[in-house]
């Protein structure tokens, strides 16, 4: 009996603990949905975000603008953004599966020194690396373009996610692929056959950050781009947000638009995400 | 099934965002490349469209492509492009830039227009040693937005207007107090300068007190309001809560049309005083320095700047423009707001051209903010300013002899070669690279790329810590940076802005988030993780969403919700009967804005980590535990803690690296505010590089110390995780 009840209150104590949370979690989100349902959006000082006279005139606002000469720029820009994301991911996952496979099956020379680069290199600010870049892009005569930019970041992406599947490589049991392999499948063949569909959860959230990456990035797209029909969505934000007229309303809308795929897709991997992010690192 | 859909979806994409745009227009026509920086879908954008269409159609040989520039990224990417060959032929921007844009050999002299349509001294203010460098377009200057049927008559003096007796809740007087652009029109009718013509600060002195004084004396009688930004003086007089505003013509556009206002030539300060004189700002079309087609570039100038072209952007656009002779067109002649503002102009002090201008800004602004949000006295302030300001143009270390450098890079890398060759000449190094072979295969694209892209700018980066100078003008100084920031520039080792305070404010930081970050993503975890929970799902779904939404998005959202009047987080203080708090300005306050918007973006990562570590370890463990008897208090000591610390080690670790570069929060929450104390050392190096003067050199000084330090702490790390488990077994 009183066992029953000490659980009910813990019960009740979790659910308590866990809505707060949530509150916590959502309150800013909701402020920025209230924003971008006001019309002329000025913030106001109010506890519950719930705009006076809810009006979808700022996606209007964003999403609409037509112009004469280049047509429907706002979706030229968001299919720039998914492209440029889509094809990082791409790339980044294509360049690190193989590279993190051979860290953890393979001894090689000069195995250490490359780890501690990689690991070096997601601890010097990019600040730093902005205009060397920009020089490079430049002699590679890719500065203003969609493929320049998911050069850098899909490089950008690939030290992290090295560290990510060689983590989920470790924690596949060898004995696998070696059947495969008695089996007279080739390394490569035990590789893509047997090992990529083993770490899947640890790729899918691997893509979802290489993604994220692409996705968010403003301040290299905002020094690259020089075309407008080029532009990424979060160079297009940053514009509602200039120095003397401030469309909050419209920045808002703006950044709905812009993270509900990223949402989305946090939504439909989140079950991996448990998983493939710590895989590896507990072995009971 | 879904799934290759996706990855099928995946590769279209991508195949869509390499290959090349659809084939080239015929190249007949000259094309000519135009930026600015006007607000998404404003009236100036506008405008500047329907100018460039109407040149285009008298010049059916050319095509114009504008582009819209982020405001903030403009002056960089000017700076980058033009040297290039990447940038516009010609781009539109104040004329306070032009000595600037001149000793970066980023423009060129455009001629001086024939006829007199332009003010002289607008002319003087867009020249650099006796050559024109611009082409004005309009005329930029503050002046006063009186709300007219709340005041009819026309004020005598900004100080009888801020004495007037006014309803609750209402200010006679709304403008930037602490934003020194405005202070400047006092400044002047007090017959002080913020810069004297050798370009030194000069916001001190009598003029400078009396100027201050003032401004205290309105905010502290209620007729000016509390830290008061442009959005802020917008929505005061938008919304009938101000009898007038100081603004400049960019204000009219956001104001509601049944509002009725009038705009007036800014009255003196004092009964009978001298005129305040607003700073002018020209802004004026240039010819870049790399202009394919500087003829029709500065032929389009010309356009833009007179005639047709200056009635469109005056008609369409609401733009005060330069050329007089397009005030003769009887309906600019009779609308009383361009009217205003031209004669405004006329009597305005263009802002000086000296580089130092803009550096004088941040330290008259902080000196001010010091007075009217602490109550530091004057003097001691504006002192403190100059302070500032000394410290920005301090001179830079000058040219070293490189010699002794490159002699002792040469005997490294000959000492380095020459070991190399000798492990080569091992067998048993041989033997493992002839193992290693294969390995090889599998990991070189990542190598090339990554050591191509991301290790080679990286190294370059580094590399300029050791140069000096303003933007890419650098020069060879040796350690000076380092021997430079580690000195704290001569002031206090713990002294305002210095290394060390900075770098003691960024690891209470990361240790107080990671902190956060840790326990209650922790918390959280083991919460979820009960087996007996219901809506399990749901809960974990809406607690990762901070996760998901771009970080920038989230800082300015908590940025406005720790507004001082619209924030909600005020609102809710005072619904709780508290008064409200003004985070901005004090250091506790705001150091713990930024944390709690860090701790709602960091702590989902941690609870994820944890629910994973969780869910590997055994069951049957706590069987067995459960078994032996042990409470729940003895099964989470011995077993859940013992094997969750390795299990979130490196997270903790990546975290620890991750925050300590956390630049999206700190510079977009309090921005260093107040006052710079609770900028962290990434977004200090960040203001070095691109906000105080493009001491690039300085700012890679920065990175790499930043770099030393984070490595340092890693090593420390490993080796305090490697006690730990070498104890466990």
């Amino acid at each position: 009996m009183r066992r029953q009840r000490g659980s009910l209150l813990a019960s009740v104590g979790s659910h308590v603990a866990l809505l707060i949370a949530v509150g916590f979690a959502i309150y800013p989100v909701l402020w920025v949905v209230s924003l971008a349902l006001t019309a002329g959006g000025a913030p106001e000082a109010q506890i519950i975000p719930w705009p006076a006279h809810p009006s979808l005139d700022n996606f209007r606002a964003v999403a609409g603008q037509v112009d004469a000469e280049r047509g429907w720029i706002f979706g030229q820009q968001l299919f720039n953004s998914l492209a440029i994301a889509a094809a990082t991911t791409l790339a980044a996952l294509a360049i690190a599966t193989p590279a993190a496979y051979a860290m953890s099956r393979f001894d090689f020379v000069g195995k250490k020194g490359s780890m501690a680069a990689l690991l070096a290199t997601q601890m010097f600010p990019g600040v730093a690396a902005a205009i060397p870049l920009y020089l490079l892009l430049d002699a590679l005569g890719m500065l203003d373009t969609r493929s320049g930019l998911v050069l850098v970041y899909a490089t950008t992406a690939v030290p992290f996610a090295i560290f990510q599947m060689r983590g989920a490589f470790d924690a596949i049991p060898r004995d696998l692929e070696e059947a495969a392999m008695v089996d007279g499948a080739t390394r490569f063949g035990a590789f893509v056959r047997v090992v990529l569909p083993a770490a899947r959860p640890a790729m899918a959230v691997t893509a979802l950050f290489a993604f994220m990456t692409a996705w968010n990035e403003f301040i290299l797209a905002a020094t690259f781009l020089s075309r407008e029909e080029v532009f990424t969505l979060p160079v297009v934000l940053q514009r509602f947000v200039g120095e003397h007229d401030a469309h909050w309303g419209l920045f808002a809308a703006g950044a709905i638009i812009v993270s509900v795929p990223v949402m989305a897709l946090f939504y439909w991997l989140q079950r991996h995400l448990v998983g493939g992010l710590t895989s590896g690192s507990v072995k009971g | 099934m879904r799934r290759s859909a996706g990855a099928a979806a995946l590769l279209v994409l991508t195949a869509l965002a390499v290959c090349p745009p659809a084939a080239g227009r015929a190249q007949e026509t000259t094309t000519l490349r135009v930026w600015h920086a006007y607000g998404q879908g404003s009236a100036e954008e506008t405008a500047l469209r329907q100018a460039a269409d109407a040149y285009v159609e008298a010049h059916p040989d050319q095509r114009v492509e504008l582009l819209a520039n982020a405001f903030g990224a403009y002056l960089s990417k000017l700076e980058s492009a033009i040297p290039t060959g990447n940038g516009p032929d010609l781009f539109i921007d104040a004329h306070e830039r032009v000595t600037h844009y001149v000793e970066r050999r980023l423009i060129t002299p455009v001629e001086a227009p024939s006829s007199g349509r332009f003010d002289a001294s607008q002319l003087e203010a867009l020249s650099v040693e006796g050559r024109l460098y611009g082409v004005p377009l309009s005329l930029k200057c503050a002046a006063l937005y009186v709300n007219t049927s709340l005041l009819p008559e026309a004020p005598s003096s900004l100080d009888a207007l801020a004495r007037r007796p006014h309803a609750e809740g209402v200010f006679p007087l709304v403008f930037e107090a602490e934003n020194a652009y405005y202070v400047a029109a006092l400044l002047h009718a007090h017959g002080g300068r913020l810069l004297d013509d050798e370009g030194g600060y000069a916001f001190v002195g009598p003029a400078a007190h009396a100027t201050v004084a003032e401004v205290q004396r309105w905010v502290e009688s209620g007729a000016t309001p509390e830290e008061a930004t442009g959005e802020l003086a917008k929505r005061l007089f938008a919304s009938g809560h101000a009898l007038s505003v100081i603004s400049g013509p960019w204000l009219a556009p956001d104001l509601p049309d049944s509002l009725p206002y009038r705009v007036l030539p800014l009255p003196p300060a004092t009964e009978g005083g001298e005129a305040t004189r607003p700073y002018l700002t020209i802004e004026a079309a240039y010819v870049a320095a790399q202009a394919q087609h500087p003829a029709e570039a500065a032929a389009l100038a010309d356009f833009l700047a007179h005639g047709p072209g200056a009635l469109i952007r005056a008609k369409a656009g609401r733009q005060v423009v330069a050329d007089a002779a397009a005030f003769d067109d009887p309906e600019l002649a009779s609308d009383a707001f361009l009217s205003t503002f031209r004669r405004a102009a006329a009597a305005a002090l263009p802002m000086p051209t000296h580089p130092h201008m803009r550096l004088a800004f941040e330290p008259a602004g902080q000196a001010l903010r010091k007075v009217l949000r602490t109550g530091m006295p004057i003097d001691d302030a504006l002192e403190e300013g100059a302070r500032r300001f000394r410290d920005l143009t301090r001179p830079l270390p000058g040219p070293r002899d490189p010699t002794l450098a490159l002699v002792l890079v040469g005997v490294v890398l000959l000492g380095f070669v020459f070991a190399m060759l000798r492990r080569l000449k091992d067998p048993a190094t041989r033997a493992a690279l002839v193992r290693s072979m294969p390995a090889y295969r599998w990991v070189a694209h990542a190598f090339l790329a990554v050591g191509l892209l991301v290790i080679l700018p990286l190294f370059v980066g580094a590399l300029t810590s050791f140069f000096s100078g303003h933007g890419t003008d650098l020069h060879y100084a040796g350690l000076a940076n380092y021997a430079e920031i580690l000195s704290a520039r001569g002031g206090e080792l713990l002294g305002h802005g210095s290394f060390w305070l900075v770098l003691l404010v960024t690891v209470l930081w990361t240790v107080l988030n990671l902190a956060l970050h840790v326990g209650i993503g922790v918390l959280l975890a083991l919460l979820l993780n009960r087996p007996t929970l219901r809506l399990k799902g749901m809960y974990r779904v809406l607690l990762i969403l901070p996760w998901a939404v771009p970080s920038y998005v989230t800082a300015l959202s908590w940025k406005g919700m720790f507004h001082r009047q619209f924030g909600a987080v005020n609102a809710l203080l005072t619904a709780l009967g508290a008064e409200p708090v003004s985070f901005f300005a004090h250091f506790s306050t705001a150091f713990t804005a930024n944390l709690v918007t860090n701790v709602w973006l960091g702590f989902p990562f941690m609870m994820v980590v944890t629910l994973g570590a969780l869910s590997s370890i055994p069951k049957d463990l706590y069987e067995a535990a459960a078994v032996d008897g042990a409470t729940k208090k003895q099964q989470f000591w011995r077993i859940t803690a013992p094997l969750l610390v390795p299990a979130l080690a490196p997270a903790v670790a990546m975290g620890a690296v991750w925050t300590f570069n956390m630049f999206n929060v700190v510079f977009l929450v309090s921005g260093g505010e107040p006052d710079g104390s609770t900028e962290i050392l990434v977004s200090d190096a960040y203001r070095w590089a691109f906000t105080r003067s493009n001491q690039y050199g300085y700012a890679a000084a920065y990175a790499v110390l930043i770099f030393l330090i984070l490595v340092l702490f890693s090593k420390a790390a490993a080796r305090g995780l490697a006690r730990v488990e070498e104890k466990k077994a």
